[in-house]
């Protein structure tokens, strides 16, 4: 069958370690990455496997004869924002990896065929790629009247638009694990860390649920859920088996569920230990994949 | 008093150097979190009537702490800093913020209830992403302090550069913060003056201690002759692992140094005995586990948690700080004590008979 056509619109870290992904995939074809910065490491990087490659934006993309099929936004929830109407305009679906949200949130294993006519899905963040299965899974076994998930990631790892919009992570983190994964409330955590060699992403997971709640349902829930992402991301792990507390005043009367995962990248483009960015593509590769297959889009 | 006393600089005309009570924050930890109103009333009407003139109170993790990861408040912490900032006549209410945890609506609302003081931590190789709370707490007028928490770990000219970076975003005060109380004095003094050759012409510098290796008011007589002109401690030395710089032994040694402080000693030693010490669940211990902080180079928050961790599991908690130190755990990372205790626990159970 022919492949959908796909351009990628930002050569940074996450933009080319996408195209590597996508240059796997069966169903889409990466044959445009778009920049602004003629010196772009990444345009450089998709010349060398044959995607036609140009640093004058979306405007020169827009002035092809042939337009992608869809769109993969890697630059900035500010650009996205801006483009987004533009390439509904031009009938192209977008897949966007940035905060802007201008889209529904999308984790694969939990609502990835829910919003496959949109023109547009937002990947929600790094954090909530990795830890929002979890809490879908605790709440698909009994009421999470409360999450929270506290996510470290290397600071090597966390670009300049992560440190200077940090506020944005935890609100559409702490948002998503409530909109998508099921808790009544939802927190979010984020922090860098600088140790040498850098650490592998590592996200703790802690779900409130009802004194009489069912564990044993609880704990195959989530052993389940991690073989839905490994599906996606090989290198997602639960590192310890999920840990159930009794209710008590420091558990403010719930049961408490601790899950502890850490998230080894694939080594694409960035090193194994950035988990957090290539949970981000492999997701954003995978919601790619069903929205060609699904025919549509609401423009 | 000899010239090796004299300051070379200080906070103002009237006061040579201008300290923060801490045990409404960082007693947090100390505290479990577990703060009354009015126990919150009566440590801030004690602190003000002794003259200490700034005094924080927030979560022991900053705006938005209360959590699983950190522990819940028993009492919400604005409603804490709305009471403080009522009930003080002199002091004004400073509050803490963690990028990562807390968010700008947090101060927003923090301001709302009377804080005056916005401190903003960040492990001391993250400044960046204070920068946007920074810029927003200027706009709305607050003053401004930096944490560079950990300062242990990085050396004279990092911390300098991090500073900086705070400072163009609109941090008034950067402090050097030995959150693991791992500090040995000539190391406080020369990343003291790095700040000051660094952001001194434009900013304050100030110096946070722990009391882990037992140096907590010699590590702050240092970085206040090296040009820290903003002091913190704890009354009772309430705060995190052993405890802060006791405050009213620092006040003491101030007044044989010939420091102003504007802080009455006798006044503020009948709080700590009087109102300070009854709030106390226990006294600030220096023992295994807060030694073992200190040596390591721990996190004295990490203590409760990881007393917490070796209970449930049965192990030992020296042994969870320990390699908390060696995998180089940060501020904020407590969910990862409780992943340690269950590798010492299959550990011990793969060795046991």
């Amino acid at each position: 069958m022919t492949k959908a056509t796909a351009a990628i619109v930002g050569p940074g870290n996450i933009g080319t370690d996408l195209m590597y992904k996508l240059l796997r995939s069966a169903h889409i074809e990466p044959r445009w990455m778009v920049g602004v910065d003629p010196a772009s490491e990444g345009l450089t990087l998709a010349r060398e496997q044959g995607l036609e490659a140009s640093h004058e934006g979306v405007d020169w993309l827009l002035k092809q004869d042939e337009l992608p099929d869809l769109i993969f936004e890697a630059t900035s929830a500010y650009v996205h924002r801006e483009y987004a109407p533009r390439y509904r305009e031009a009938g192209i679906r977008a897949v966007d990896l940035t905060p802007a949200a201008v889209g529904p949130g999308v984790i694969p294993p939990v609502n990835g065929s829910a919003h496959l006519a949109a023109d547009n899905v937002n990947m929600v963040t790094c954090g909530g790629q990795a830890t929002i299965p979890m809490v879908a899974a605790v709440s698909r076994a009994a009421t999470v009247s409360y999450a929270e998930i506290v996510a470290s990631v290397s600071s090597r790892s966390a670009g300049p638009g992560t440190r200077a919009n940090i506020d944005e992570f935890t609100r559409t983190t702490a948002a998503g694990v409530e909109a998508i994964g099921g808790a009544e409330r939802g927190k979010a955590i984020i922090i860098l860390n600088p140790a040498e060699p850098p650490m592998i992403m590592r996200d703790t997971i802690f779900c409130a649920v009802p004194p009489d709640a069912d564990r044993d349902a609880i704990v195959a829930s989530v052993l389940e859920m991690e073989r839905a992402v490994q599906a996606y991301v090989p290198g997602y792990r639960l590192l310890q088996e999920p840990q159930v507390d009794d209710p008590s005043p420091a558990t403010l009367g719930q049961t408490k569920v601790s899950i502890f995962v850490e998230v080894e990248g694939a080594g694409d483009y960035l090193p194994p230990y950035a988990g957090n960015l290539d949970i981000m593509t492999a997701a954003a590769a995978q919601v790619g994949e069903l929205l060609v297959q699904t025919p549509g889009g609401t423009a | 008093m000899s010239d090796r006393d004299t300051l070379t600089r200080t906070w103002s005309d009237d006061l040579d150097l201008r300290l923060t009570d801490t045990c409404l924050r960082d007693g947090s930890h100390h505290k479990r979190h577990q703060f009354t109103a009015q126990e919150v009333h009566d440590i801030v009407a004690a602190l003000d009537a002794s003259g200490v003139p700034v005094i924080e109170v927030t979560h022991g993790d900053g705006l938005g702490g209360s959590s699983f990861n950190y522990g819940f408040s028993k009492t919400p912490e604005q409603e804490l800093i709305k009471l403080a900032a009522e009930t003080a006549q002199r002091a004004r209410i400073a509050f803490l913020m963690l990028p990562g945890v807390g968010t700008k609506d947090d101060i927003r609302a923090a301001q709302g209830n009377g804080g005056e003081i916005c401190r903003i931590a960040t492990h001391c190789t993250e400044a960046d992403t204070s920068v946007q709370h920074f810029t927003l707490a200027r706009e709305l007028g607050l003053e401004t302090v930096g944490f560079l928490m950990m300062s242990h770990t990085q050396p004279p000219e990092v911390l300098a550069k991090q500073a900086r970076i705070m400072v163009d975003a609109g941090c008034q005060c950067v402090y050097v913060v030995d959150s693991a109380g791992a500090l040995v004095m000539e190391q406080t003094g020369d990343r003291v003056a790095a700040l000051v050759a660094e952001i001194g012409a434009e900013a304050t510098v100030g110096f946070h201690g722990h009391e882990n290796l037992g140096l907590g008011v010699a590590n702050t007589v240092i970085a206040a002759r090296a040009g820290a002109t903003q002091i913190d401690g704890s009354v009772r030395r309430f705060g995190a692992g052993a405890g802060n710089t006791p405050l009213e032994a620092f006040v003491g040694v101030c007044d044989k140094l010939g420091w102003k402080t504007g802080i009455d000693f006798l006044t503020i030693v009948d709080a700590s005995e009087d109102v300070i010490r009854p709030a106390m669940p226990e006294e600030c211990q220096l023992d295994r586990m807060t030694l073992m902080m200190g040596y390591a180079g721990v996190y004295s928050s990490f203590l409760k948690h990881a007393g917490n961790a070796a209970e449930r599991y049965g192990v030992s908690g020296a042994q969870i700080l320990l390699e908390a130190g060696r995998r180089k755990l940060i501020g904020g990372q407590e969910d990862q004590l409780i992943d340690i205790a269950l590798l010492l626990k299959a550990k011990q159970d793969a060795n046991a008979p």
